[in-house]
């Protein structure tokens, strides 16, 4: 299939992007690779005067629960777990549908897809926070908190599945269900 | 259902397309529905029947709004990097903390990347955001003829809006306040309060942008010239 440019724009037109699929799984498995790291290594570590403790993404969030702030930890578990867990999920069902047909409506999954792309994003808040945090809590001895190497591969994660998610060519979903319409 | 410019016409010379002409045609970016578009009266939307992206949304007088609610975020976000965003006291100790350093907080060895990327993220992208709609708008609501090159930074703006993440750091700064709270006492800058009224002019502001009516006036702009 040849490519053309658009008139309008000037990005280039192709009817459907045969290498769509490709790049979605590339980019799926590079997140998942950065993911398992992640969780397993320290995301912040506090040092106070007496103690210095490090903790992982899950740790810190059951440490919240802990003092009380319930609130606070179910935003930092759905970010940093539920969403990115889901996401990869998804992205994986969609990009086996979209091969081998599925029993859900074209408009489902163009649905799944659409919260999948615009949750996504959000998951980098767990970034932020220690970004912020080990800016600001520097007390000399009293406390400081320092990134862990999790921030890097978490950050990494979240910008890989994004990707994937961007390279995903949503008309393939609209495209089996026709074909299968003028098949029958 | 393809797309209309055709696979064997030349784009340049396909104007017509089943008789219609092709400036009256909208294809999904979404799903690829093909429609012929009719202008929908202003406030009101045009979406997809097939998967409900919405397609054309003219708001009253949105050019010169975005103007205004853009020029605002280049002057929040300029102000906001070098006040103190949040400060902090406990036991004695003092600190404050701008926008700045929360960016530049990773400093060890690969940690540089992840800063350059969150520096990128929350300052950066949203503010060449800004100044492309600027530099695309301006002439368009003044009656000129576009600047050069303002279809490609059009384009731009429209690839970097997932990557520009001002509200996300917002919401990251609400988290970080609760997870030292028990631990020594927050106050707020003034770069605070500027992030904030920056992240709902963001949000407010993209709610005004058609980019169906943008990229249709670009385009009749350059016939004119």
């Amino acid at each position: 299939m040849r490519t053309e440019r658009c008139g309008r724009c000037g990005s280039h037109l192709q009817s459907r992007d045969t290498g769509s699929l490709g790049r979605v799984w590339a980019f799926w498995l590079a997140g998942l690779i950065c993911y398992v790291p992640a969780n397993l290594n320290p995301m912040l570590i506090t040092q106070t005067l007496l103690s210095s403790s490090k903790s992982t993404i899950v740790g810190g969030a059951v440490d919240l629960i802990h003092h009380g702030a319930i609130g606070v930890a179910i935003i930092i578990l759905v970010a940093s777990v539920l969403i990115p867990v889901g996401k990869f999920m998804a992205i994986a069902y969609l990009a086996v549908s979209v091969r081998r047909g599925s029993s859900i409506s074209s408009a489902r999954r163009h649905h799944l897809f659409e919260v999948v792309e615009f949750i996504g994003r959000w998951s980098m808040v767990d970034v932020f926070v220690v970004a912020i945090l080990s800016s600001l809590v520097q007390l000399s001895v009293v406390a400081s908190i320092h990134p862990g190497s999790a921030a890097l591969t978490f950050a990494l994660s979240v910008i890989f599945t994004m990707l994937s998610a961007q390279a995903f060519d949503t008309r393939l979903f609209w495209d089996t269900k026709d074909a299968r319409n003028e098949t029958t | 259902m393809s797309v209309a410019t055709g696979d064997e016409t030349d784009p340049q010379r396909a104007t017509l397309f089943g008789g219609i002409p092709l400036e009256s045609l909208i294809a999904c970016p979404q799903c690829d529905a093909l429609y012929v578009a009719h202008m929908p009266a202003v406030g009101e939307r045009a979406v997809c029947e097939r998967c409900h992206t919405v397609l054309i949304a003219p708001k009253r007088k949105a050019g010169l709004k975005i103007i205004a609610l853009t020029s605002a975020v280049i002057i929040l976000v300029a102000a906001a990097l070098f006040f103190p965003f949040l400060t902090i006291r406990a036991a004695g100790f003092g600190n404050e903390a701008s926008i700045l350093d929360s960016a530049s907080s990773f400093e060890s060895g690969p940690m540089v990347l992840l800063a350059l990327a969150v520096a990128a993220m929350i300052v950066v992208i949203p503010l060449i955001r800004t100044l492309l709609i600027l530099y695309v708008l301006i002439p368009v609501v003044a009656d000129r003829p576009p600047y050069a090159h303002a279809k490609h930074a059009f384009r731009l703006t429209q690839e970097l809006k997932p990557w520009a993440m001002a509200e996300i750091f917002a919401i990251g700064c609400a988290v970080a306040l609760v997870k030292v709270a028990d631990l020594a006492h927050i106050g707020f800058g003034p770069a605070f309060w500027m992030f904030a009224v920056l992240v709902v002019i963001v949000i407010f502001n993209d709610n005004y942008m058609c980019t169906w009516s943008v990229w249709k006036s670009l385009e009749l702009d350059q016939k004119e010239a």
